[in-house]
C-alpha cells in the first residue's frame, strides 16, 4: 500500500553542517583579502538589519492581504465582521480567558485547555498502541502481510464515523471524542514507525552483526535511532489530525471545548467570536507543528 | 608461519528472480598470521562477496572457510570489518562509535575505564582523539573513515577485513590514510585482507595480492607475491624498480589478461 510520504531528514534542511576543516581554512584567505573600509561592526549591522527585513517583510505582506480581502468581503457582506469588529470582540474575551458561568459558558482559555486534554489523552493512546504496533508490523512481515489490507480500509475512514460507536460503547460524550481522536491518530504512527523499522539501513545493521551487539544494545543504540525520524514524523501528522478533528467531534458532542465554543457561538449568531475561534484553532495547530518540528530537528542526523 | 584463515573449494551462487547466479567458484586460499592481502580486480568480480564470506556475512554455497581452527558461520568480532562508506552510527559521537565495539569485546572482563583507555588509545593511533566527542557528521569523510579503522583496531580482531576502505575519498586524503594503517599495521602487526581496485594502494600495503577473474562465476587468476621490505615509504617506492615490476604485473593481469570487455 501506499504510505505517507516522509523523508523526516529532507524537511529539516537547515541542519547543522559546518564546513569541514579543510574548506573552511582555505576560504579563509579570501575573507581577509578585500581591505576594510567601512566599520566592520556597522556593516554586520546592516547585514543583520536586512535580514531580518528579508525575513519578515514578506509575511507581513501575506497578513496583510488576508486582512484586506476580509475587509472588503465583510463590506459587501453585512453578516460577516470585519477585522476592527473582530477585534473589539476579541479584547474583553482575552482579557479575561479563565471565567467559569457553569458548564455551557466559560472562558476561551477553559475551551482550549479542555480540547488540548482531549487531544492529548486520545492521541497519548494511540502512541501508546500505535508506536508499538508499528514496530511489530515493521519487525515482522506476516504481521505487516495480515494487517496492511486491514489498515488500507480502516484508514480512510473519516474520524466522525466511528463517533457513534465511541458513543455507544462509552455511553458519555467526552471518551467518545477521545475514542475518536485515538482512531484518527493511530494511522500515521503505525504507518509511520514500521516504514522506519523496515528503512534501517543496512549497514547499520551489518555493524551489529559485526560487532554481534546483544538483542538490547541493537534496540537501544541502532533500532530505535534510526526509527525516531520517522516516528515523530507519524506523531506529526497524527497531532496535526487529532487537532483538525477534535473540533468536529465536539461540535458534536458538546460539553467543554473550543469546538463546542464555535457551535454555541454559532448558536448565539456571535459571528464575531467564531472568527476569533478560527483565528486560535489555526495557531494552536500552528504551534503544536512548529513544537514537533523542533523536536524532530533535534533527533535528525545526517546519514551519509 | 601459522595459517589464520583457510578458504576450501568455496563458492557462492546467488539466487536472483532470473534464476541462480554464480558469483565465485573453486576459490582455494590461505591467509597467514601477520600477513595483509589485497583482493584485486574488476567491478563485479566478487572480490567483496569473498571479503563478506571471511566475515561471516554471507554462508558460501559450497566448500568452507575456517578461521583460527573453527569454521565461519555468522559474523563474528575476532573478524573486523572496515566498511567502505565507514558505517558510523550517526547519533553516536565518534567515541562512543569506538566504544560499542570495545564494551562488546572487552566489556565482560575489564572495567569502565580501561575501556574508555582502549576507546581513546584507538583513537589517538589515527589521529581523532581531538574530534572523540564530535558526531560522524560534523567531521569529514576522511576522519570519519579513520574512525571507522580505530573501531576495528579497538577490537583487536585476529584479523581486519577492509573492503575498499578508502574507494570513497579524494587521492590526496587517500594516500595520507594509506600511510596511516602502514603505521597502525607496523605498531599492531595486524593480518589484514582488503579489497581494492586501486593498483598503487594493493601494491603499497599487501604482503600478496590476489588478483581476481571476471565475474560471473569469478574465482583466483594470479597471486603475486610483493617482496619489498616493511615499512614501505611511498616517495621511495615510487621509483623503486621491485615496486615497478609488482605494479607492472597486475596492470597486464587486469588490462590484458582479464580485459573488460564492456566497460
Amino acid at each position: 500500500m501506499s504510505t505517507l510520504p516522509l523523508t523526516p531528514a529532507t524537511e529539516t534542511s537547515p541542519t547543522m553542517a559546518p564546513p569541514s576543516p579543510q574548506s573552511a581554512s582555505m576560504s579563509q584567505p579570501s575573507k581577509l583579502a578585500p581591505a576594510p573600509q567601512a566599520s566592520p561592526s556597522g556593516d554586520r549591522l546592516r547585514h543583520v538589519i536586512r535580514q531580518i527585513l528579508q525575513a519578515f517583510i514578506p509575511p507581513l505582506c501575506g497578513f496583510g492581504l488576508l486582512l484586506a480581502i476580509w475587509a472588503i468581503i465583510a463590506m459587501t457582506n453585512k453578516s460577516i465582521p470585519g477585522p476592527i469588529a473582530v477585534w473589539h470582540s476579541a479584547v474583553p474575551l482575552f482579557s479575561d480567558p479563565f471565567y467559569s458561568n457553569g458548564p455551557n459558558d466559560q472562558g476561551i482559555g477553559w475551551n482550549i485547555l479542555s480540547s488540548l486534554r482531549r487531544v492529548g489523552l486520545g492521541f497519548g493512546f494511540a502512541a501508546l498502541v500505535g508506536i508499538p504496533a508499528g514496530f511489530l508490523l515493521g519487525r515482522f512481515n506476516f504481521l505487516n502481510r495480515a494487517l496492511d489490507p486491514v489498515i488500507a480500509l480502516l484508514r480512510p475512514v473519516s474520524p466522525l464515523a466511528w463517533l457513534p460507536i465511541g458513543l455507544l460503547v462509552f455511553k458519555r460524550a467526552d471518551p467518545a471524542a477521545t475514542w475518536t481522536i485515538f482512531i484518527c491518530s493511530i494511522w500515521p504512527m503505525i504507518l509511520n514507525t514500521a516504514q522506519g523499522v523496515r528503512r534501517v539501513p543496512q549497514d547499520y545493521m551489518n555493524v551489529a552483526r559485526v560487532l554481534n551487539l546483544s538483542e538490547m544494545k541493537i534496540i537501544t543504540k541502532i533500532l530505535f535511532p534510526s526509527v525516531l525520524p520517522y516516528m515523530l514524523t507519524g506523531i506529526r501528522l497524527s497531532i496535526g489530525t487529532a487537532w483538525l478533528v477534535i473540533v468536529a467531534a465536539e461540535m458534536l458532542t458538546g460539553g467543554v471545548g473550543i469546538g463546542f465554543w464555535v457551535w454555541d457561538e454559532w448558536n448565539n449568531m456571535n459571528v464575531q467570536h467564531i472568527i476569533i475561534a478560527i483565528f486560535v484553532i489555526g495557531l494552536i495547530g500552528l504551534l503544536l507543528e512548529q513544537v514537533l518540528l523542533l523536536i524532530a530537528r533535534r533527533f535528525s542526523f545526517e546519514t551519509e | 608461519m601459522k595459517t589464520l584463515v583457510q578458504i576450501e573449494n568455496v563458492g557462492m551462487r546467488f539466487e536472483t528472480r532470473k534464476g541462480s547466479f554464480d558469483a565465485l567458484r573453486d576459490i582455494n586460499l590461505q591467509i597467514n598470521e601477520g600477513e595483509v592481502v589485497s583482493l584485486i580486480g574488476h567491478s563485479g568480480c566478487g572480490k567483496s562477496t569473498l571479503l563478506n564470506l571471511i566475515a561471516g556475512l554471507t554462508l558460501p554455497t559450497a566448500g568452507g572457510l575456517i578461521c583460527n581452527g573453527r569454521e565461519i558461520s555468522g559474523p563474528g568480532p575476532d573478524r573486523a570489518v572496515v566498511f567502505q562508506n565507514h558505517s558510523l552510527l550517526p547519533w553516536l559521537s565518534c567515541f562512543e562509535n569506538v566504544y560499542l565495539g570495545v564494551e562488546r569485546v572487552f566489556g565482560a572482563r575489564e572495567n569502565k575505564a580501561r575501556l574508555r583507555e582502549r576507546t581513546q588509545a584507538a583513537l589517538e593511533m589515527v589521529h581523532m582523539a581531538h574530534a572523540a566527542n564530535k558526531l560522524p557528521g560534523e567531521v569529514s569523510g576522511g576522519m570519519k573513515q579513520r574512525v571507522g579503522i580505530a573501531r576495528a583496531f579497538a577490537m583487536e580482531p585476529k584479523i581486519l577485513l577492509m573492503d575498499e576502505p578508502f574507494g570513497a575519498l579524494d587521492a590526496l586524503t587517500r594516500a595520507a590514510l594509506q600511510d596511516e594503517l602502514i603505521g597502525v599495521m607496523e605498531k599492531t602487526g595486524a593480518t589484514v585482507v582488503m579489497v581494492t581496485h586501486d593498483v598503487d594502494e594493493a601494491v603499497l600495503l599487501s604482503d600478496r595480492v590476489v588478483m581476481m577473474t571476471n565475474g560471473p562465476a569469478a574465482t583466483i587468476g594470479e597471486i603475486l607475491p610483493v617482496p619489498l621490505a616493511k615499512p614501505r615509504n611511498r616517495l621511495a617506492l615510487a621509483s623503486d624498480a621491485e615496486f615497478i615490476r609488482c605494479r607492472t604485473a597486475i596492470l597486464e593481469f587486469l588490462y590484458q589478461k582479464q580485459i573488460r570487455k564492456a566497460a
